[in-house]
């Protein structure tokens, strides 16, 4: 496997880089080689926040991304600014809840997931709107695997999170394309 | 074989330090390390260790030369302009001998500069802003596990050394996650044993020895010298023994890179996607920045290559070793970007090849 | 025959370069008898100035160590943390500890630091030949402020037990004169007193040698004794600002 390239992108807050965190510890439990960059500014809350994941089979040389096989746009302005690093065929997925208009590209996979609404009605917990955007980044773009997240959710929810885990995993799979 | 964990770069360094026996931590916040410190007050305690948010990186530094100086194995972490603040302190543990681990997350510069990752403290490390004369030895890791095995390391050459070590980190290696691995557990010297391995230590001479006494300050000046001229071999063993250094393709290479830490990544990128242009590029990446591991350059094959390039996040500092080590044989270039901002693979690509035309 | 003066352990027998009349004299004897007293000397561990004690070291019969300008309460504090149960004290100067120091004493006395701190004030600095201290007082000629200290140009001299003793975990703070016979006797008993605030683990100690320096002041040692009472005494009252109950008995 060649190196996947994802990026996350939205605002702060919306739990873009606890996405790009599970996604890199599915990858280290599927025994690939992972690395997670966060940008990271002063602004604590509600600035823009974006992750960048590379997962591959070989050791990762850069972990920077510049082009990217899977983008992830939580609302409107990351869309628009990083829509353009997408490789053609590359799976764009595009958080509906917040962003009520198309994407520009045609050349792309664009999965639009209303992940807030899915959280809130099929999940029953709105707080989960990551883990329905995280679930449907696995199916679609199968950067890992659907099977592995109930090891990461086991090693990443310990203690007082654990109770979360039942809701997590239903949130992951709950987005139908 | 212990598990693979996914761990932030900041809290590696910690943990890290942690398992090496290191039980003292004096920290102050300043991006982009401050996970250190948050990760030190909350872990050093469980392992019966002391942690003291300092008012300054100036009392940090100097509860680390206390704290040392008590026989205690100490790391200190901060960024560039909290480096700059602690120069002095970096001075005088060298002039007294005592070992402390200092970890640099830099970032941007000069002054406050920005918080993005940086390498402009090349000569900040590598030279050092304090009087007098000294080196210290400063390790550059370019993954989270390869600082993770360098700390230990570290706080071992410190010890044998009698010296500071800097690692040279960046914001990118302390702000990404990797999955890696923690070497076996060192045990930290219990009070009994720190007189014995660290027989220079104030412990109170319990009136069976005579007092110690660390100081740094000469009121004759012929004595200072001698005292130098003592302890400066250590430096030329260092400079003999320490160089350490990774190559990659330099047989036939057309082109060689030197880069270190985060950066040397991208530009492996770089060689990449030169490689399938059909440019043949070699690598040099200094693990240890002082002593500069000039016997690296003795591997490059003069007969292919014709152009060296100095890969750094900095105005060219680091170059002028490098043409020190090339010894005027080959042309030496700059790739570079400063300020916080990284270098991408394809504008070394790009670089590279105007570099080529050129020349 | 029993002996009813012997010169104490606590000093090295080597000559003290400090100059004739000197105070440093008095106060290192002090300590150093209270640790012997004590039977601490062994187990003692302490930080010098820089400024005219930098070579404490060289008199004191302790493991000490030097502190960059005005850091040996972060010093301390570094070797309270491998040492917690070993008594430890800082020994500094007014242009050490209440200029360019002024941050690490008060954040050693916020946290409560369990050491003691012996700061020597003469209002001068000793060591650089006679400069302007942060507790010259107004008036007072230096080589800094030839014609006095004025409060345009240069502020009010600190008073250091005064700041101090604003922090809470500062809990025993007295300021003692080296000037007389009798006085000398009291700041004795304060130097125990601080020891025990840290046998006890009590908080924070600091005891302020009012000092003299007849050699920057351009004075005999009996007349600058004279100065001292009679223009230091008023500006920095000598008196025990703060003292804990478990203490208070200790003379």
């Amino acid at each position: 496997m060649a190196t996947k390239k994802v990026f996350v992108a939205g605002f702060g807050g919306q739990g873009v880089l606890l996405i790009g965190q599970m996604l890199a510890y599915a990858a280290m439990y599927e025994g690939k080689e992972a690395t997670w960059m966060p940008s990271y500014g002063p602004e604590m809350r509600g600035g823009t926040a974006n992750c960048t994941v590379c997962i591959s089979d070989k050791p990762i040389a850069s972990p920077l991304v510049t082009t990217c096989d899977v983008l992830v746009a939580m609302n409107g302005p990351s869309l628009d600014k990083f829509e353009d690093m997408l490789v053609p065929g590359g799976h764009l997925f595009v958080n509906a809840s917040v962003i009520h208009y198309k994407a520009r590209r045609t050349d792309v996979n664009v999965h639009y997931v209303d992940c807030t609404h899915i959280a809130e009605h099929e999940v029953g917990n709105g707080k989960t709107a990551n883990m329905v955007m995280l679930g449907a980044i696995i199916r679609a773009s199968g950067v890992v695997s659907l099977d592995i997240m109930d090891k990461v959710l086991a090693k990443t929810m310990t203690g007082k999170k654990e109770k979360l885990i039942p809701a997590n995993k239903t949130a992951l799979s709950a987005w139908k394309e | 074989m212990a598990e693979k964990k996914l761990m932030k770069g900041n809290e590696a360094f910690a943990a890290a330090a942690i398992n090496a026996g290191c039980r003292y931590y004096f920290g102050y916040p300043i991006t982009p390390q401050s996970e250190v410190p948050e990760y030190m007050s909350r872990e050093l305690k469980k392992a019966g260790g002391a942690f003291i948010q300092a008012e300054s990186e100036l009392g940090a530094i100097n509860m680390a030369y206390g704290a040392s100086a008590a026989g205690g194995r100490v790391l200190i972490t901060s960024s560039s302009p909290g480096i700059a603040l602690m120069q002095e302190s970096i001075g005088l543990l060298c002039s007294v001998q005592l070992p402390v681990v200092i970890i640099n997350v830099m970032r941007g510069g000069p002054g406050i500069g920005s918080i993005q990752p940086g390498q402009a403290d090349y000569n900040q490390v590598t030279r050092g802003g304090s009087n007098g004369d000294y080196h210290t030895i400063v390790l550059a890791p370019n993954s989270i596990q390869e600082a993770i095995d360098m700390i230990g390391k570290a706080f071992d050459l410190a010890d044998e050394y009698r010296n500071p070590v800097i690692i040279a980190a960046d914001g990118m290696l302390g702000q990404m996650m990797e999955p890696v691995v923690m070497p076996e557990p060192k045990a930290a010297l219990t009070e009994e044993e720190i007189p014995v391995v660290k027989p220079y230590a104030l412990t109170g001479h319990k009136n069976k020895r005579d007092r110690h006494a660390i100081n740094s300050v000469w009121l004759k000046q012929e004595l200072l010298e001698n005292y130098i001229n003592e302890y400066w071999p250590k430096y030329e063993k260092a400079e003999r023994e320490l160089q350490d250094w990774e190559s990659r393709n330099l047989e036939g290479a057309e082109v060689v890179f030197v880069a270190y830490g985060s950066t040397s990544r991208i530009a492996m990128e770089a060689m990449e996607m030169l490689a399938d242009e059909g440019i043949k590029v070699g690598l040099i990446r200094p693990k240890t920045l002082w002593p500069f591991p000039v016997n690296a350059f003795k591997e490059i094959d003069f007969n292919t290559t014709k152009h060296i390039i100095s890969v750094e996040l900095s105005q060219g500092q680091m170059i002028y070793d490098v043409k020190l080590a090339v010894e005027c044989k080959l042309p030496v270039s700059l790739i570079n970007r400063v300020g916080g901002m990284l270098l991408d693979p394809q504008e070394i690509v790009d670089r590279t090849k105007k570099i080529m035309e050129v020349k | 025959m029993k002996p009813v003066f012997e010169y104490t352990k606590g000093m090295r027998e080597t000559e003290l370069h400090y100059c004739p009349g000197c105070t440093h004299g008095i106060a290192h004897r002090l300590i150093m008898e209270v640790l012997e007293e004590r039977g601490d000397l062994g187990n003692c561990i302490a930080v010098s100035p820089v400024g005219c004690s930098i070579v404490a070291h060289q008199y004191m019969n302790v493991d000490m160590m030097e502190s960059p300008h005005g850091r040996a309460p972060a010093v301390a504090s570094g070797i309270k943390r491998v040492h917690p149960d070993s008594p430890v004290f800082t020994y500094q100067g007014d242009g050490d500890l209440a200029s360019i120091g002024t941050n690490e004493i008060i954040h050693a006395a916020e946290r409560g630091e369990k050491f003691c701190t012996f700061f020597i004030n003469n209002a001068i600095y000793g060591m650089t030949g006679g400069q302007m201290a942060p507790t010259t007082l107004i008036g007072q000629k230096t080589t800094t402020c030839v014609d006095g200290r004025t409060i345009e140009q240069a502020g009010m001299p600190m008073r250091m037990c005064e700041l101090i003793s604003c922090q809470d975990r500062a809990v025993y703070v007295e300021r003692v004169s080296l000037d007389s016979p009798a006085n000398v006797r009291k700041a004795k008993s304060a130097i125990r007193r601080a020891f025990k605030v840290q046998d006890l683990k009590l908080g924070f100690a600091f005891v302020e040698f009012l000092s003299i320096c007849p050699t920057n002041w351009g004075l005999t040692a009996p007349k600058a004794m004279e100065w001292l009472r009679e223009n230091m005494m008023p500006y920095y009252p000598v008196k025990q600002f703060k003292c804990p109950e478990e203490v208070k008995e200790v003379k």
